[in-house]
């Protein structure tokens, strides 16, 4: 039984060490709660017994004050649960700014990891312990949920757009990662390690691991590559946006709307490029949809994110 | 002995095949129900069987994960829209509904039987589906998986839903007009008894709700068959809006499976205690309030798929808020015991092992809308538990106490008092042994749709597959002492149990037009106690 309770799992973050607290505390009002409906039947059912003596005298068939307060009171008791726990789950949307941005892609039936400078792996995720880890979502076909019990947290890996998920792990130590939303056949074998460790370690690992550039690199290449640059490069003669400064600003669009360009609009920029025309640009630019994977427009994503503070190098202003 | 029992009873009118298969009476189509839902009934339960043996080592050894992805596929579509949703309205609601309110049928009768002909041929495409080797979505089909991914038979299984839905909006509309027009002389709303009042309650859901779920089965049809983009990302469409639809009707669905079972509770609870249900007016009006909030809940599904953060505040808000008629129903309840003529018959038995049951799965519904624990327990054993201690623990209870309550006066024969009290007391044991270890699970991380599993959940999977074996024979048990009850019970009497209601004054089982001359109401129901005609006890040894 011990075994069983030290969980699949463990405690390994602050936030899980809540989440426990605030379910300890619903159990118990679980149980005032329901404690008198268990006790009465069973004592009335002995005590009133058909053909047992008893005073029933005075039976009343309703009283509306009671059950109002017997509705009430409940209620009331509930509400100030769900102020606990909307404060606990409003936090889990509010990564700090210096959190460590990872991207991870979801595909049947794996899961695969990128590390800012470039390193890559599948169906573990290596992450420092004590710091803040934000983690990108992506999806390449169907519906994934990335579940971490022991950080008590989960999120729907949606295909189409990017989620978000982070937390900050204080034990050192290996967890179950798994995906929690059934996609198919493999489902139940498509999981892997969330292995925490000391910072000194995770930089070891970062190093061992190796890489052909940081993302933002890789992205850089990917660019060249796919001739993105032949539009939107400096020397291009095509009559496409500049993308040195574009992330973070608003962008004019076609049909009017302002939109902020952030990583999903960059991503549908790639993807679904008739969806959202910037103003005063043609609507050339084809789909990436069958050529790219998420994994790479993750990393062109972090190129153009790159060149937030750059200036534009041509004259298609 | 009453004049009306010289006339033919429902049972004796005609005995041939086509008597049967054509008949337009609400008693014998509720038959015909009962027949088809018990089978699939079984079918179900043997595919939940699989499971269970599956789930006791950690590895796959019965299936395959395709086989496996199948058994619980299949599982989910047969037990919610072939067994739970028809259960008690299809049965009891047909039954009783017009003898309750002193009609001689259903306003609709043809209606009624073209529901049950629906029903079946939506029957035949899900036995279709497993002939031809199944379909591997789980019973939600969410997308894209449904749409783009699946191989299974997507389309034919959407099929099978799409026609019964059918069935499901026929029947509902039936009960509708039946208790706006055929109410008996002086029978106001306000004397309606709390089961009608409940399968009213149910048949807005059913008309209103079920429509949203015929139209997104033929949603995932189009995109699937002709590519049309709807909610495949990579043609334009949005898989969330997929999920939004289904649980506008899936979560509603669920008050379809249990609000059915909280009238015939309060029938039961009233009956064994010989009063009237405390705060009729509070326990009536929660059906309807639980049918309209009902429909506003919908995004505790997604709370962590995707939906903006401000919406599932919202969500977990109002499904808070629907907790509380529920709660109200149990502690009217509790209170209407108090100072009653308890008799723990197999009837009470089962309302009691409901209660208990529908409380836990109640309080851990409440836990399940707090956010930050859903987060965690989302997609766990925790939520099969949940849903399980619902629906099982309470529809199926219900159904089984509203069978043992109404056999005598659906099929003339007592039914074994004994035997009906050892099977409620091994369901409730049984359902406990299978279910509770599951919330364990849940929350220590076991994700549901899983047949391979850490070595660490065994003892837990091992207990559950054991209490899984005594609740299967516990169902079983039943269903031979009926049987027997058939030939060997002792004639039941107009009302074996003194109970109140227009359905106890009719002889058992009720002639063929019901009523010999239409009743008339002069009083609020559950006016207790009631002349007991005939000894019970000597009525069924
Ligand atoms: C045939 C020329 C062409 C190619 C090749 C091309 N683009 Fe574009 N791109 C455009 C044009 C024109 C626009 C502006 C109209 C629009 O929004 O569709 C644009 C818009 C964009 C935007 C939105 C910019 C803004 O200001 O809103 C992004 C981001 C982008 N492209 C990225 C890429 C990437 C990455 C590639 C390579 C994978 C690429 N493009 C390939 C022509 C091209
Ligand atoms: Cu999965
Ligand atoms: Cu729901």
């Amino acid at each position: 039984m011990n075994r069983l309770l030290t969980f699949w799992a463990g405690q390994a973050s602050h936030h899980a060490g809540q989440v426990d607290t605030l379910f300890l505390g619903l159990a118990v009002l679980a149980v005032l709660l329901s404690a008198p409906v268990f006790i009465l039947i069973t004592w009335f059912a002995v005590k009133y017994r058909r053909g047992k003596p008893a005073d029933r005298t005075h039976a009343v068939n309703r009283n509306v004050w009671l059950e109002v307060s017997w509705a009430a009171i409940p209620f009331l008791a509930t509400v100030a649960f769900y102020l606990w726990s909307t404060g606990l789950f409003i936090d889990l949307y509010q990564p700090p700014a210096e959190a460590l941005a990872i991207n991870a892609v979801g595909k049947q039936w794996m899961w695969k990891f990128q590390h800012p400078g470039g390193q890559a792996e599948i169906n573990e995720l290596h992450v420092p312990a004590g710091q803040a880890v934000v983690v990108t979502l992506a999806s390449q076909d169907v519906i994934h949920s990335l579940f971490v019990p022991a950080l008590r947290l989960k999120q729907d890996v949606v295909p189409g757009r990017y989620t978000r998920l982070w937390f900050r792990a204080d034990a050192a130590g290996s967890y179950a990662l798994v995906c929690a939303q059934f996609c198919g056949t493999d489902h139940a074998v498509m999981g892997g390690q969330l292995v925490v460790q000391t910072p000194a370690d995770y930089a070891r690992w970062l190093a061992a691991a190796g890489t052909d550039g940081s993302l933002a690199a890789q992205g850089a290449v990917l660019f060249r590559q796919m001739g993105c640059s032949g539009c939107h490069g400096a020397a291009s003669t095509v009559h496409a946006p500049p993308l040195e400064g574009l992330y973070g600003r608003p962008v004019p669009l076609a049909n009017g709307q302002v939109v902020t360009a952030d990583d999903q609009y960059l991503r549908d920029s790639i993807l679904l490029p008739q969806a959202q025309v910037a103003a005063g640009y043609p609507a050339i630019m084809p789909t990436y949809q069958n050529v790219l994977g998420e994994e790479d427009v993750l990393k062109l994503v972090a190129y153009i994110k790159s060149l937030a503070n750059a200036q534009p190098g041509g004259g298609h202003e | 002995m009453s004049e009306a029992t010289a006339e033919v009873s429902y049972l004796e009118h005609g005995h041939s095949l086509k008597s049967w298969l054509l008949t337009t009476d609400h008693k014998r189509i509720a038959i015909l129900y009962f027949l088809s839902i018990t089978l699939f009934f079984f079918v179900g339960g043997a595919a939940a069987a699989l499971i269970r043996i599956d789930l006791l080592t950690p590895e796959a050894d019965l299936m395959s994960n395709e086989g496996y992805n199948r058994a619980f596929t299949l599982h989910g579509v047969i037990m919610v829209w072939f067994f739970l949703i028809p259960s008690i309205p299809n049965t009891f609601g047909n039954f009783l509904v017009p003898l309750m309110i002193g009609a001689r049928d259903l306003a609709f009768p043809r209606l009624n039987l073209l529901s049950w002909y629906i029903y079946m041929v939506g029957g035949l495409f899900t036995i279709a589906v497993l002939v031809l080797g199944g379909v591997d979505t789980g019973w939600t089909f969410y997308t894209p998986l449904s749409s783009m991914f699946a191989n299974g038979n997507v389309i034919l299984a959407a099929t099978a839903i799409f026609v019964v839905g059918f069935s499901s909006i026929l029947t509902g509309l039936n009960f509708i007009v039946t208790v706006h027009r055929l109410r008996c002389p002086g029978m106001t709303w306000g004397r309606l008894p709390l089961f009608v009042w409940s399968i009213y309650a149910t048949s807005l859901i059913l008309v209103l709700a079920t429509p949203v779920l015929s139209i997104t089965l033929v949603l995932i049809a189009a995109e699937r068959l002709f590519g049309i983009g709807v909610f495949n990302p990579a043609l334009g469409g949005d898989p969330l809006l997929y999920q939004h639809l289904f649980w506008f009707y899936s979560h509603p669905a669920v008050y379809i499976m249990i609000l059915p079972a909280l009238g015939v509770i309060s029938e039961l609870v009233a009956t064994a205690a010989r009063k009237p249900v405390f705060g009729y007016r509070f326990v009536a009006g929660s059906s309807i309030a639980i049918a309209i909030l009902g429909f506003l809940v919908w995004g505790h599904h997604m709370f962590v798929a995707g939906q903006s953060m401000y919406a599932s505040a919202v969500f977990s808000f109002l499904s808070l808020a629907v907790a509380v008629p529920s709660g109200i129903k149990v502690y009217n309840w509790t209170a209407t015991l108090y100072k009653g003529h308890i008799a723990l018959d197999p009837p009470f038995l089962f309302a009691m092992s409901f209660i208990g049951l529908f409380v836990v799965g109640g309080m851990t519904g409440l836990i399940l809308a707090m956010l930050a624990v859903d987060v965690h327990v989302h997609d766990t054993y925790f939520v099969v538990a949940h849903f399980h201690y619902i629906m099982v623990g309470g529809t199926v209870s219900a159904y089984f106490g509203a069978l043992h309550y109404w056999w005598p006066k659906m099929m003339g024969r007592m039914l074994p008092l004994v035997w009906g009290r050892l099977s409620a007391i091994f369901i409730f044991l049984g359902f406990n042994l299978t279910f509770f270890p599951q919330f364990i699970l849940g929350y220590l991380g076991m994700p549901r749709r899983y047949h391979v599993y850490p070595a660490e959940f065994q003892t837990l999977h091992v207990l559950s597959s054991a209490g899984a074996s005594v609740l299967g024979l516990a169902y079983l048990l039943p269903f031979t002492y009926l049987l027997y009850s058939l030939r060997h019970g002792g004639k039941a009497p107009p009302n074996p149990w003194g109970a109140t209601g227009l359905e106890w004054t009719v002889p058992s089982p009720p002639p063929q037009h019901n009523f010999h001359e239409l009743p008339t109401v002069d009083g609020p129901p559950y006016q207790y106690p009631v002349e007991v005609d005939g000894e019970r006890e000597a009525a069924h040894g």
